[in-house]
């Protein structure tokens, strides 16, 4: 998974726009490279995926556009009686509803035990758990293909320590699914540590000190106290951390390349492959914009639970 | 004995061992996730015969820097090595670009103010799979496939960071900038001598932010970059990954030659990644 840019946490601060400067052609000046960029590989490629998934476009259409022609809803049908498109969407399903429990509570139990310790050490820990997150994922791909290695591989060595293994780490399909799984959840956590750690630097310690005061142990204070005040937080890491397994796309691309037998193929997988390995940029357009609905929906549900609970 | 002070005191005591679990597993922990860092600086300086051996050992038993030098030197790492560089100046140019951006929209009044910035934060959901083959459709009509600009344009401009420079350019004080407009600086020379310099927590996590991302950016490349002669350390390192079982140290050597500069980066700057979510409002 990449690392998510996250939205806008809070309202912009107020200004008093009368005290904002009127500066005739100057903002627009200062703007405008920014907005056309923005505007060309934001905007326009929308646009321009809504139109190519209605073309049976190809790599000839690329060299010749004259050869590309309008197909209607074709690639949408096709798309749907796809039984490998069904597939990668149940794939990305399970590993959507696996994967964000397992990195909500590790993140937010790793963040809550540093919070805890404070001081120099955990200040040099904290680097260490969020390493993962900025090391570019070839290299990730390299460092775990390795250790997964099944002849010589660090892992099953120090699993036949205590005696157990060998796993068949890449290559059975239900361990490739736990392993690609695994290297996305040790890249995801350093972000979200990070996350609900200046969230908990937010809590006034009054709370805590009153309830200790009040007799409470640390586990209820912990749990009564601190995690309902984490709330937003852990909203927050929730949604995005929906919104980048369904993005799901990293791991398996570099580990397992969707295997073994379309094991770890995810909706992103599959329609990097119908686009750039097979060229069907017609089709491979129709599936993107099918996930772009699925994630607009699963956020919008979501965003929509939270406001009912606010009242 | 008073009762007052009880439930302080004792707790004191009771708590110190638990502190001391606490750091434990934390340490335990950060050693885990850290495990395939160590494991692959070791394994970069081993020779092959030990890299493939079984049972393992951690640490190389005769350390050797022939795979670094093989990189260089047999291999074109030199030249992916420049390609990343431009890449990520290319990328300082939109960190340029965003600042100005931002800078417009926290400080100035103007016509669609409003609907620009709500532009601006909307293309924050657009998921990448989506803009992938409609941009690269869109830089192969105006032909930057297989260019060092065409790798480095799509991921050029980010809405959050335009976003962060917005939020944090609201603090600086109108006063000033009206000041120096009455002693007749020019709005350019307001930007860069006045603005910039005021904006450095800002400017400093962008940078580092902007380095790491143009380091690592690996789709782009691998879409973009057609021949070798435009091969960024990504792209030539998962040439690397297709050799797995053959030379594991070479492989090791490779990513720590990517890696290294990464960490180094990170270590300095550790302080200002962290407050870039602070300042984004994350309390």
């Amino acid at each position: 998974m990449t690392v998510l840019a996250p939205p806008r946490l809070q309202a912009p601060p107020v200004t008093r726009p009368s005290r904002r400067h009127r500066g005739g052609w100057v903002p627009y000046a200062f703007v405008a490279p920014a907005m056309v960029v923005l505007v060309a590989f934001a905007v326009l490629p929308i646009l321009v995926a809504g139109v190519v998934s209605t073309t049976d476009m190809d790599i000839s259409g690329l060299a010749d556009p004259s050869s590309v022609s309008f197909v209607g809803l074709e690639n949408y049908r096709r798309l749907v009686a796809d039984p490998q498109f069904w597939n990668a969407l149940r794939t990305t399903g399970a590993f959507t509803v696996v994967g964000v429990p397992v990195i909500v509570v590790a993140s937010l139990a790793v963040a809550l035990l540093l919070h805890r310790s404070g001081g120099r050490l955990a200040s040099t820990l904290r680097a260490f758990y969020f390493l993962p997150a900025i090391t570019a994922i070839v290299a990730v791909a390299l460092v775990w293909g390795y250790l997964y290695n099944s002849q010589f591989g660090l892992l099953n060595y120090l699993l036949s320590l205590v005696g157990l293994g060998p796993v068949p780490w890449l290559s059975d399909p239900t361990w490739a699914r736990f392993s690609v799984g695994l290297v996305a959840v040790w890249r995801a956590t350093g972000l979200n540590i990070i996350i609900f750690l200046a969230a908990l630097q937010g809590i006034p310690h009054e709370y805590d000190e009153a309830a200790q005061l009040d007799g409470a142990t640390e586990l209820q204070r912990t749990r009564r106290i601190t995690v309902p005040l984490l709330r937003f937080a852990i909203f927050f890491v929730t949604v995005t951390t929906v919104i980048s397994w369904l993005q799901f796309f990293d791991e398996p691309y570099v580990l397992t390349q969707g295997g073994p037998n379309d094991a770890t193929t995810s909706i992103s997988l599959y329609i990097y492959e119908q686009g750039f390995r097979y060229n069907q940029f017609g089709f491979a357009s129709a599936g993107s914009l099918v996930l772009f609905v699925i994630i607009a929906v699963v956020t919008v549900v979501q965003l929509r639970l939270r406001g009912s609970d606010d009242h | 004995m008073t009762t007052d002070t009880r439930p302080v005191r004792p707790r004191r005591t009771t708590r110190q061992p638990s502190r001391l679990v606490t750091n434990l597993v934390l340490i335990v922990g950060a050693a885990a996730t850290a495990l395939p860092f160590f494991w692959m600086i070791f394994s970069a300086l081993k020779p092959r015969s030990e890299a493939v051996a079984y049972p393992p050992r951690l640490l190389p038993a005769e350390p050797t820097l022939e795979f670094v030098r093989y990189l260089f030197t047999t291999l074109d790492f030199g030249r992916y090595l420049v390609n990343t560089l431009v890449v990520v100046a290319i990328g300082f140019v939109g960190l340029l670009l965003m600042a100005m951006a931002g800078y417009a929209f926290a400080k100035f009044q103007f016509r669609g103010r409003g609907l620009l910035f709500a532009l601006v934060l909307s293309t924050m959901m657009i998921p990448v799979q989506v803009t992938m083959i409609p941009t690269y459709l869109i830089l192969a009509r105006i032909g930057l496939t297989n260019t060092l600009v065409g790798i480095a344009l799509p991921t050029l401009v980010s809405a959050f960071s335009i976003f962060l420079f917005r939020q944090f350019m609201t603090t600086i004080p109108d006063e000033v900038l009206e000041a120096a407009r009455i002693d007749g600086a020019g709005e350019i020379r307001i930007f860069l001598s006045l603005v910039l310099p005021m904006s450095g927590p800002i400017l400093a996590v962008q940078t580092v932010l902007t380095f790491i991302a143009g380091w690592n950016s690996f789709l782009w490349p691998l879409v973009i970059a057609g021949d070798q002669s435009r091969y960024t350390l990504s792209v030539g390192l998962a040439l690397l990954n297709q050799q797995v079982a053959t030379n594991p140290s070479l492989q090791m050597a490779g990513a720590a030659v990517m890696v290294v500069p990464i960490l180094v980066v990170f270590v300095i700057f550790q302080r200002y990644i962290v407050q870039g979510f602070t300042l984004s409002g994350l309390k």
